[in-house]
């Protein structure tokens, strides 16, 4: 228990020094520049109390896990047959590496353009940032499974279908996982741009509009809100992770980035 | 001993694997062998053992038997069946457990995996688990997972795992290489228990002579590749257990050493 104490300690010294330099800072420039952390407290309440924040973390949240859990969804099933069909994988493998360098922010006019201003475009957006990430690291899953284990399955008398069923899926799931870990940031980095450009509500929108009003301070407190939600969902996802796929041998990490 | 049906013979003529050397044309003249001209009849209930050196071919010949591994001519027979692809007549015990072992199943549910997969119903699949894990020594252990398990341990779960199957044939590549000397020692006589209760025909493939002995009825020594072909095949005549102070153990084992010295002069 006593390093565990210690831990702590350092952990709230090290954000006790954050906020002081962050006062530091505010009281050298200004709050236009900086608000101080009080200053941004107070934007907080002020966004807390008459609703807006909560409504506007719900709507961001709403859009990341809708299109996270769509890309999620469908995106598996291709990764599969991408990784067992050859003849797919021979096209499908150089245009997935095509294509998951085009960030999802480059194509929000074009996603406008297609799905409307409404929400459509924006969880298709996420859908989007979701789709190739977990594709491609389902299809290095189904790559890494060794060949004993399909070979001994086969000798066992399972039919291909069993074979992925009972073996690649199982084998590919820690894959799957770090894949949709993964695009759960991603997720975050477009719903922010898409919210920033083409909407009027969401995180996003609140940061890109606090400009107009020179309220530095709300921009602050969106800042903060996002840090706060990418992590707590990063935590959340994790800790499911670990409770429910440890037997496909799902560890838990921190946070993994690409 | 009981009388043996035919579909645990194995029947092997002109068998033929070749590859093709790389970037070049067929028909070249770069046709490699990894196995030429392989004759061999494995007699139902037979503990055969494949010796040789390693990269001689002898897990490429026990990967054509199981079917994994397609031949280029000749023939692999199996009772009446020609050998086609892998079937659960004919299982296969790993090398290596840990790539064949599936790990997010517990021991019982990786010995139930091929009832699971013909469908058998829960309650006799239990029944027939329960049976062969007893039999492997590793009974109180039906819950654990793979990566609980000692090395000796994981092998006794893919045993358990192919034998829940009832095959005719146990393809066994190297099963105890990577064991400890005392372990092995262990899995090498409870593996001649268990083949002396059943009637399979096991082929078992080993570069270590000692356990050639231990183990075999017969001894097919495999020369060193490329184009491997069975050289000779010695009998083992001794009686189970084997002894390794025996002195006819010694003569063997001398006879076998001073083949394959004799085979490396040779290709010197």
């Amino acid at each position: 228990m006593n390093g565990r104490a210690k831990k702590w300690t350092l952990i709230a010294a090290f954000w006790l020094l954050i906020l002081i330099l962050w006062q530091l800072l505010a009281a050298l420039y200004g709050p236009e520049i900086i608000p101080s952390p009080y200053l941004t407290l107070q934007g907080g309440y002020e966004l807390i109390s008459d609703g807006t924040l909560l409504q506007y973390i719900g709507i961001s949240f709403y859009r990341v896990l809708l299109g996270w859990t769509l890309g999620g969804i469908i995106s598996i099933p291709f990764g599969l047959i991408i990784g067992r069909v050859d003849f797919i994988r021979t096209f499908a493998e150089p245009f997935l590496n095509f294509i998951r360098f085009i960030p999802p922010i480059a194509f929000i006019t074009l996603f406008l353009i297609w799905f409307g201003i409404g929400e459509a475009s924006k969880v298709m957006l996420i859908l989007y940032a979701t789709l190739f990430i977990v594709m491609l690291n389902t299809l290095t899953g189904v790559l890494s499974v060794e060949e004993d284990k399909i070979r001994a399955a086969r000798s066992m008398g399972a039919s291909e279908w069993q074979i992925l069923i009972h073996v690649i899926v199982p084998a590919t799931v820690p894959y799957m996982f770090t894949g949709v870990r993964l695009a759960m940031g991603t997720s975050f980095m477009a719903i922010i741009g898409a919210e920033m450009i083409a909407s009027n509500e969401g995180v996003g929108y609140l940061i890109w509009n606090s400009r107009l009003f020179f309220r530095t301070d709300w921009i602050f407190v969106g800042l903060i809100c996002l840090g706060l939600m990418g992590f707590l969902t990063d935590r959340t996802v994790a800790l499911l992770g670990r409770k429910l796929l440890s037997r496909y041998g799902v560890v838990s990490t921190s946070a993994l980035r690409r | 001993m009981r009388a043996v049906s035919k579909r645990n013979e194995i029947y092997i003529e002109r068998l033929n694997k070749t590859y093709q050397a790389s970037g070049k044309k067929a028909g070249d003249g770069n046709v490699h062998y990894i196995i030429q001209d392989v004759d061999l009849v494995v007699k139902g209930g037979e503990f055969f053992i494949l010796l040789g050196p390693s990269g001689c071919g002898k897990s490429t010949l026990l990967n054509m038997i199981a079917g994994f591994v397609s031949k280029t001519s000749g023939e692999i027979r199996v009772g009446e069946h020609q050998v086609e692809r892998p079937g659960s007549d004919r299982a296969v015990v790993f090398q290596q457990a840990d790539s064949s072992l599936f790990p997010w199943l517990t021991v019982r549910e990786n010995v139930e995996f091929g009832l699971r997969m013909k469908r058998v119903p829960k309650a006799q699949r239990r029944e027939i688990s329960g049976k062969y894990i007893e039999l492997v020594g590793l009974k109180g252990h039906e819950n654990k997972f793979p990566r609980e398990l000692s090395g000796g341990m994981k092998q006794r779960v893919q045993l358990a795992r192919v034998l829940a199957n009832d095959p005719a044939i146990l393809l066994m590549d190297e099963p105890f290489g990577a064991l400890d000397a005392m372990t092995r020692r262990t899995m090498q006589r409870e593996l001649v228990k268990i083949w002396k209760n059943t009637d399979k025909t096991i082929i078992f493939v080993t570069h270590d002579i000692q356990e050639a002995i231990l183990l075999g009825t017969r001894i097919g020594i495999m020369s060193a590749g490329p184009s491997a072909r069975i050289t000779h095949i010695y009998d083992v005549p001794l009686p189970y257990p084997r002894d390794i102070t025996n002195p006819e153990f010694h003569v063997l084992y001398n006879k076998i050493q001073a083949h394959f010295e004799d085979e490396t002069e040779g290709s010197v």
